[in-house]
This record gives C-alpha cells, sequence and structure tokens, in this order.
C-alpha cells in the first residue's frame, strides 16, 4: 500500500522453548503499516509461536524484534497498541458481548460509559448489533468470532495479529468471514498479521504471503498476490486466484520437503 | 429402584416424558407411604410401647406437641450451620486468592489444611469442646468441616482459568487485581458454588456432631443436643421427630444452595443449561 514505512522488524530470530523443542530458527519478518500479510506454514511450524513473540506474550530465545512508532509518542502504558485474535474465540462465558468488547478499554481505564459508546458501534461495525445483549453461549460459532474481532479492534491497535481465526468454522461462514474481515481492513487501514495453514484463504486475503518452512520455522519464501479489492465471491472462482494458489501451494510443497531435509 | 424408563427422544413422546416426572415424584412418596403404613402395621400388631418403638402417629404427634422446644433448638442448629458455613466461605475463598497469589503461602499451609479435613470432625470435638466454651465450639466444628471443600474447590477454579485469556489479559496489561476481579474469580464462581453445596451439608454433620459430643456436659440447646437429651430420657418419639426436623433442615439447605448457584449461573455456565424440550 501507499507509504509503507516499516511498523515491526523481526530479525534471525530464535525460539527454544524450555523442553528444547526449537520452535523458530532464522526467523525474518518485516510488517509494513497498513498491509495484509499472511504467515502460511504446516502445522507446528512455528506460526503461533512467531505471532505471541510480535504480541510480546513470550520473549524469543535469540533476535530482535523493533517497533517504529508511528505518530507522536502517546500517553499511557508504553509498548505498541496489539489486538489478538485466537484459534477459540476466548470469550469470557460469564460476560455478555458488551462486556466482553468491553474488556481491553475497561482494562486500560476507561470509565463505563465511555467505553459502552466506543462498544455499541464496534458490534455494529462486525454485524452484531442485535446481539449486545447475548451471553457467548448463546451465539454460532462465527458469531463469537465476530466478537472476538470486534474486542480486538476496541483499543484502535496499530496492528491486528489472528491466529487462524477461522479454522474451526465452516466453509460458508469462512468465506462470510473472510469477506468481512476484507472490508474491515481496507475501511480501517490497520495492519494485519493473518496465521493460516489455508492456502486458499491466504490467497484470497493478503497482499503478501510468508511461506514458513516446517519446525523450525524460518522464512521460506514471500510471494505477492496481485489481485486488486475488493476480491469479492468472484475472485474466489476466477483463474487468476487459481493460479495464484497453485503457485503459493508449490512453493509450500518446496518449503516442506525443504524443510524435511534440514 | 434402578430401571429408569428410557429418555423420550422427541416431541412425540413427550407424553411419556410427562409420565417419567410423574412416577419420578410418585414413586419416592409411595414408597415413603408403603413405609410408614408398614412401620405402623408393626407398632400396631406388636403391642409395641413408644420407648421401643413409637409409631408414626405417634412420632407426628409429638413433633406438634413439643413444636416449640423442637424449632427454638431447630433455629440454634442452624443458626450455627448457616454461621459456620458463611466463615467457612469467607475463610476457603480468602485462603484460596492467598494460595493462588502466592505459591509460598500455598506450600507453607496446604498440607494443613488437608490435615484438618482428614482428621474426623468426631475426634476434634471433645478437644474444642475442652478449650472453648461450648456454642463457640460447636461453631468451630460445622467451620473446619465446611471450610476445605469451599478452599479445595476455589483453589481448582482459579487455576481452571481459559490460558488464553490469560494471555489476553496480559497483552492489555492488566494488573493483578485487575486479572482476579475479572478473570481469576468469574471463571472460579462455578467452582465455588460446588463447594459450597458440599460445604452447606457438611456444616450441618459438623454441628450436629459437636452439639452430640457436648450432650453430656448438657448445657446446649440445639437439635442434636435435644436427641441426644432425649435418648437419656427414653423418649423415643421424641427423638424421631427431632431427628426428622434434623433431615429436613439437610434437605432445605441443599436444596437453598442449589436454587443459589442456579440463580447465580443461569445466563451463562453449562451446568445451569435448561434440558432442552
Ligand atoms: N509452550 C511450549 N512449550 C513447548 N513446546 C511448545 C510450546 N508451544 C509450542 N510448542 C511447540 O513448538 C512448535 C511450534 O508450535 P506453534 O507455534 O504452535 O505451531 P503452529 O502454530 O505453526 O501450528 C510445536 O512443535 C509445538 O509443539
Ligand atoms: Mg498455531
Amino acid at each position: 500500500m501507499i507509504g509503507s514505512l516499516p511498523l515491526v522488524g523481526l530479525r534471525d530470530i530464535a525460539m527454544t522453548f524450555a523442553n528444547g523443542t526449537r520452535a523458530l530458527t532464522g526467523f525474518d519478518l518485516e510488517v509494513r503499516g497498513g498491509e495484509f500479510v499472511a504467515l502460511l506454514g504446516p502445522s507446528g511450524c512455528g506460526k503461533s509461536t512467531a505471532l505471541r513473540l510480535i504480541a510480546g506474550l513470550a520473549s524469543p530465545t535469540g533476535g530482535t524484534i523493533a517497533w517504529t512508532t508511528i505518530g507522536e509518542p502517546q500517553a499511557g502504558p508504553p509498548g505498541p497498541n496489539i489486538g489478538f485474535v485466537f484459534q477459540e474465540p476466548t470469550l469470557m462465558p460469564w460476560a455478555t458481548v458488551a462486556g466482553n468488547v468491553a474488556l481491553p478499554l475497561r482494562l486500560t481505564g476507561m470509565g463505563r460509559y465511555e467505553a459502552a459508546l466506543r462498544v455499541a458501534g464496534l458490534i455494529e461495525r462486525v454485524g452484531l448489533g442485535a446481539f449486545a445483549d447475548a451471553f457467548p453461549r448463546e451465539l454460532s460459532g462465527g458469531m463469537k468470532m465476530r466478537v472476538s474481532i470486534a474486542r480486538a479492534l476496541a483499543t484502535d491497535p496499530d496492528i491486528l495479529l489472528m491466529d487462524e481465526p477461522f479454522a474451526a468454522l465452516d466453509e460458508i461462514t469462512r468465506f462470510k468471514l473472510n469477506n468481512d474481515l476484507a472490508e474491515l481492513w481496507r475501511a480501517l487501514g490497520k495492519t494485519v498479521v493473518f496465521v493460516t495453514h489455508s492456502v486458499f484463504e491466504s490467497v484470497y486475503l493478503a497482499e503478501r504471503i510468508v511461506v514458513m518452512t516446517p519446525r523450525p520455522g524460518r522464512v521460506f519464501a514471500e510471494l505477492a498476490v496481485e489481485a486488486p479489492y475488493p476480491r469479492g465471491e468472484r475472485f474466489r472462482t476466477s483463474s487468476d486466484y487459481v493460479g495464484t494458489c497453485r503457485k503459493v501451494a508449490d512453493v509450500l510443497a518446496a518449503a516442506t520437503a525443504g524443510g524435511a531435509q534440514a | 429402584m434402578s430401571g429408569a424408563p428410557p429418555r423420550a427422544q422427541d416431541g412425540r413422546m413427550s407424553r411419556y416424558r410427562i409420565g417419567e416426572r410423574v412416577l419420578q415424584l410418585t414413586l419416592p412418596v409411595g414408597t415413603l407411604a408403603v413405609g410408614v403404613v408398614i412401620w405402623e402395621a408393626i407398632v400396631l400388631l406388636g403391642d409395641l410401647p413408644p420407648y421401643v418403638l413409637p409409631a408414626p402417629t405417634r412420632v407426628a404427634a409429638t413433633l406438634i406437641s413439643d413444636w416449640p422446644v423442637l424449632w427454638g433448638s431447630l433455629l440454634v442448629t442452624l443458626g450455627t450451620t448457616f454461621l459456620g458455613l458463611l466463615l467457612a466461605f469467607v475463610g476457603g475463598t480468602a485462603l484460596a486468592i492467598l494460595f493462588n497469589q502466592s505459591r509460598l503461602v500455598e506450600r507453607a499451609l496446604y498440607p494443613y489444611a488437608v490435615i484438618l479435613q482428614v482428621t474426623p470432625v468426631v475426634a476434634i470435638a471433645p478437644l474444642l469442646l475442652v478449650y472453648l466454651p461450648q456454642p463457640v465450639a460447636v461453631l468451630a466444628c460445622a467451620w473446619i468441616v465446611a471450610f476445605f471443600p469451599v478452599l479445595a474447590n476455589t483453589t481448582l477454579g482459579l487455576n481452571s482459568v481459559d490460558r488464553n485469556l490469560v494471555d489476553l489479559f496480559t497483552l492489555y496489561r492488566a494488573s493483578r487485581l485487575q486479572a482476579l476481579l475479572r478473570l481469576k474469580l468469574p471463571a472460579a464462581l462455578p467452582y465455588m458454588l460446588g463447594g459450597l453445596r458440599i460445604a452447606g451439608g457438611l456444616s450441618l454433620i459438623g454441628a450436629v456432631v459437636a452439639e452430640i459430643a457436648a450432650g453430656s456436659a448438657g448445657a446446649g440447646s440445639g437439635l442434636a443436643y435435644r436427641i441426644a437429651e432425649s435418648g437419656y430420657r427414653l423418649n423415643i418419639p421424641r427423638m424421631f421427630a427431632a431427628l426428622i426436623l434434623l433431615s429436613g433442615a439437610g434437605i432445605a439447605i441443599f436444596a437453598a444452595l442449589s436454587l443459589l448457584s442456579h440463580l447465580v449461573l443461569r445466563r451463562w455456565h453449562e451446568s445451569a443449561l435448561a434440558r432442552e424440550p
């Protein structure tokens, strides 16, 4: 996208867990402001680990993670403003939709009424306006994921980290959420790092696909997806889409084969 | 009795379902009625004196005639039970929170909580009665037995928090207090209420055990004390009447705590899900 400044850079990241598992070695990634980048790799290659490192939920055993500050330094707690969407909706079952979406705001000290105002807009934005007072138990899987996305957007984050958010959903719901997410991204101009093991999903959503090798994960190749947005359902059946998917699938196969030898 | 009828599968069979409900209620009541009739018959036919075995009608009559004494005693025992339960809930929850915040404290104190639990309260009661005034000793017994289920369940609940939610709180730099109030305690609530339900019955048992143990000292006035006292006087009908009241109290406590749990959790927890027709 236009004027893409680097937002966060991961240099030569290594991550070895206490039990000796080497999840990442020599992992390099640069994410530019406003872009939609997909992290694609086989299960267990360290995608979630990479995302958690970016979020600061764990510290790498080697390498550096550098953030570029955008705009003037902000008041409040230091560090990047991050939204995170887990593979499961990860909602608090005892709180309503509104209560769940308000959580990040309340945790950062915003008053109840100010938060409620903000939250109403967010819930509307993800298409759940009628369900603000519903409890998670009363929602479908897709709706829960929408709540999770609304919550991640609550603090107006610089970057949205998504860890296979739609992997557990049925195809129809997944396609719908793919479309809505792409819409949100275009409307809000957020930076998105989207982890997936689906070639089709990565090509449909991302501007740039980062293909990882099997464990210990590192970046095998990067591919740009040139197709313009909005991509829509027509794009899903276009020869352009199918061709790109084949290309990405070939690269993923090569990454998997190469990693297996290493 | 075993062999419940198979559960109805769809609406078409709802008449069976209603029938099953009715059966569920009528069967135990019927068993009771039959038992009472046989009991009455045995007493009548055997011409048994009340100090050997009182007839159910005699017990009922005693329940009515001795009501002022029994009611007063019931209130005393219930008071002890509730106060013991309340203190156990407050203390158990507070200690569980302390354990959750500090591994060191947990390591230091948990074994003693277990020892307190595994030592039979019947054995502790006489000792407590030596050192404490009688009402306080009874209260202490009720507290001791009710304390552990609350502690154990709350500890389990506080540790049963969704890992991803913990990460989320970390991501937003939540303070320890925020994590406790907004995450751990709500997540532990179903466990706490489950512990409370067990503790309610145990608290009553603790109070009864202590009253019986104190019985020989003769300073008490609770329902269990009435049973012991009636025993010495061979007032067997009153023993039965007091026993029935105690059972009723136990059932009422369990029902009340179950209702409380249901009301608190009904909007969100699986355990409170209504059975769909
Ligand atoms: N906390 C942990 N302790 C030990 N090993 C872990 C831990 N978290 C993940 N791993 C291991 O690291 C590897 C990468 O995990 P992960 O990042 O979850 O992969 P992915 O998300 O790509 O499926 C896996 O082999 C996994 O078993
Ligand atoms: Mg993963």
